[in-house]
């Protein structure tokens, strides 16, 4: 769905410039996960599948708490549950929230390969317009986090839109209006980080000496970001990954080698038209025509005879 | 009295052209996902999401029909040392100069190696196409096996592209090649200048 009221600073596979008509643009938001507040009651995966009306089949219980396992088409968030010792003895319950992290510079959005089915708004969301998307999974193959998730019904890729609907019209996401501890909140990415702080130096007097801002910058930071008691060690939390950036190799994909190879193709073909035009068409010359053989007959449809013909078939040389 | 020379049987040209077609198909509704550039290319598909559903099916075609094209065509296509002395002539052949070029076989040393190259690129299309199908094969592969594929399908098909531009053009810059394609007969004199030792073969002189 187009939000209509909100500016676009990049648009998959589009190579003009996208709406972009306001002065001031949006004010970059940002969600802010406080894994230390989180009890794990899964409100915010109800309040999501309940504003954008999705129902995940129902599962099993394989004896852990995660339900779903993983994030699907019809599940944009997952309570990601981490029993862990940091310190020996003492036992930790790490719950994380995971969902898109709505890059700054979306691995997504630069793999996709169809005009407009990933939008990044100038507020920072990255959205995917369905309507317009392909079922091809390059933005699987290119997301840092492993988020979209292709729908078995549509074929089309689904994931946390951050509520850019609800955003869009001064209202904060669904699982932020719901956490009842308080451990999601939502404001300009600049209150988010003031907000962080105050909630790490917290930490940090509670004995958590490596609390910490989860912003990676290898993508350009986050429009969803994490408190973590544990900032030094975000593999502890169901295998965050430290220093996400996009592969080098999605990189090399999607990067300089496409222009670069689109140039060598009309090379190819200019090379071809020159020659052509400079050194001329190779012919058979005439005295060589004329040497053993008359030419062939006018009309060779009658000439030629199928039944006896000169080549001996034979497949060697 | 003269005749036209018989090059390729009606079931060789048909193999031929099955593969042909199919290619120019393969390689236009892949690169519409390749750049933005060549997008609207997918509109002859029927619209993005029809591009991306029947590319793979028309590459399995294609790789299909080739294998059969291969089996056919493949012992005339062995490199032998003439055919090395060939390719160190390239410069003479691009400028016409060929009073200088050695004798060649049914195939010369160009179109020797542009069949090797085509018979390598398919089988690596073919499996690496496999491994990114969705929704069909890639939910099977991790996600580092999946931007690895894309890369190399890419490139490959980049490749694969260029090398047809070099083959389309050759045969229609060397006067007297099409109709061996489209009739299956070519011009005693045209066997004669340019593969002189395949019309020796059939016609003893
Ligand atoms: C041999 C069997 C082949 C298979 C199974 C195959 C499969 C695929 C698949 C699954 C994709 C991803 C998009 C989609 O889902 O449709 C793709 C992309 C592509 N294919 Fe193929 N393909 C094959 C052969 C070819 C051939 C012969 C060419 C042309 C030279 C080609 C050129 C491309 C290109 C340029 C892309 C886009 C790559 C990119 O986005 O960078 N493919 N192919
Ligand atoms: S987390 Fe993945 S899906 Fe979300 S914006 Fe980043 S690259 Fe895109
Ligand atoms: S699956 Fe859809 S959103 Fe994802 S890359 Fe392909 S077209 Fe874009």
């Amino acid at each position: 769905m187009a939000l209509q009221s909100l500016d676009i600073k990049a648009r998959s596979a589009t190579t003009t410039p996208s709406p972009h008509v306001r002065i001031e643009g949006a004010i970059p938001v940002a969600k802010l996960i406080d894994i230390s507040k989180c009890i794990g009651c899964k409100a915010c995966q109800v309040a999501c599948m309940e504003w954008n009306d999705l129902r995940d089949e129902v599962g099993t219980n394989v004896g852990v708490y995660d339900n779903p396992r993983d994030l699907t088409d019809q599940s944009w968030t997952v309570m990601r549950f981490s029993e862990v010792e940091v310190e020996q003895g003492r036992l930790e319950w790490l719950i994380r929230k995971d969902g898109c992290m709505h890059c700054a510079d979306p691995g997504c959005l630069k793999a996709c390969p169809s005009p407009g089915a990933i939008v990044q708004y100038s507020n920072g969301i990255v959205d995917f317009h369905e309507e317009n998307c392909i079922g091809c999974g390059y933005c699987i193959t290119g997301c840092p986090f492993n988020i979209p998730r292709i729908s078995k019904k549509d074929n089309k890729a689904y994931k946390c839109t951050l509520c850019s609907d609800r955003v869009g019209v001064g209202l904060e996401p669904a699982c932020v209006k719901t956490c009842p501890t308080g451990a999601i909140v939502f404001g300009s990415k600049i209150d988010m980080i003031h907000h962080a702080e105050g909630r790490i130096a917290d930490l940090k007097e509670r004995g958590y000496s490596n609390a910490g801002l989860y912003d990676p910058q290898g993508v350009g930071g986050t429009h969803v970001m994490y408190v973590l008691q544990h900032g030094d060690k975000p593999e502890l939390y169901a295998n965050l990954p430290k220093d996400p950036s996009i592969s080098p190799l999605v990189s090399l994909w999607k990067g300089i080698t496409k222009p670069l190879m689109n140039f060598g193709i009309g090379l190819a073909v200019f090379a071809g038209f020159f020659h052509f035009v400079t050194v001329g068409p190779k012919l058979v010359p005439d005295e060589e025509a004329d040497a053993d053989d008359p030419p062939p007959p006018a009309d060779p449809s009658r000439a030629y005879d199928p039944a006896r013909p000169l080549s001996t078939r034979s497949d060697h040389e | 009295m003269s005749r036209w020379i018989h090059r390729y049987s009606a079931g060789e040209r048909s193999n031929h052209w099955a593969v042909a077609i199919s290619f120019v198909l393969a390689a236009l509704s892949g690169i519409a996902l390749f750049h933005p550039a060549f997008f609207f290319l997918s509109h002859l598909f029927g619209g993005g999401t029809w591009d991306r559903i029947l590319h793979p099916y028309i590459g399995v075609f294609l790789a299909l029909v080739f294998i059969l094209l291969a089996l056919r065509f493949w012992r005339r296509n062995v490199i032998r040392p003439r055919d090395r002395e060939w390719m160190r002539h390239m410069g003479d052949e691009l400028h016409n100069r060929d009073e200088r070029m050695p004798e060649t076989g049914k195939y010369n040393g160009g179109q020797k190696v542009l069949f090797w190259t085509v018979v390598m690129l398919i089988p690596i299309l073919l499996l690496t196409g496999i491994v990114i199908w969705r929704p069909w094969f890639a939910p099977a592969f991790p996600l580092v096996v999946l931007r690895i594929a894309v890369l190399i399908h890419a490139v490959v098909a980049w490749l694969m592209i260029l090398a047809i531009i070099v083959h389309v053009y050759a045969a229609l810059w060397v006067k007297g090649s099409v109709r061996a394609m489209t009739r299956g007969t070519v011009s005693p004199a045209w066997a004669k200048h340019h593969h002189r030792a395949w019309y020796r073969e059939l016609t003893g002189k």
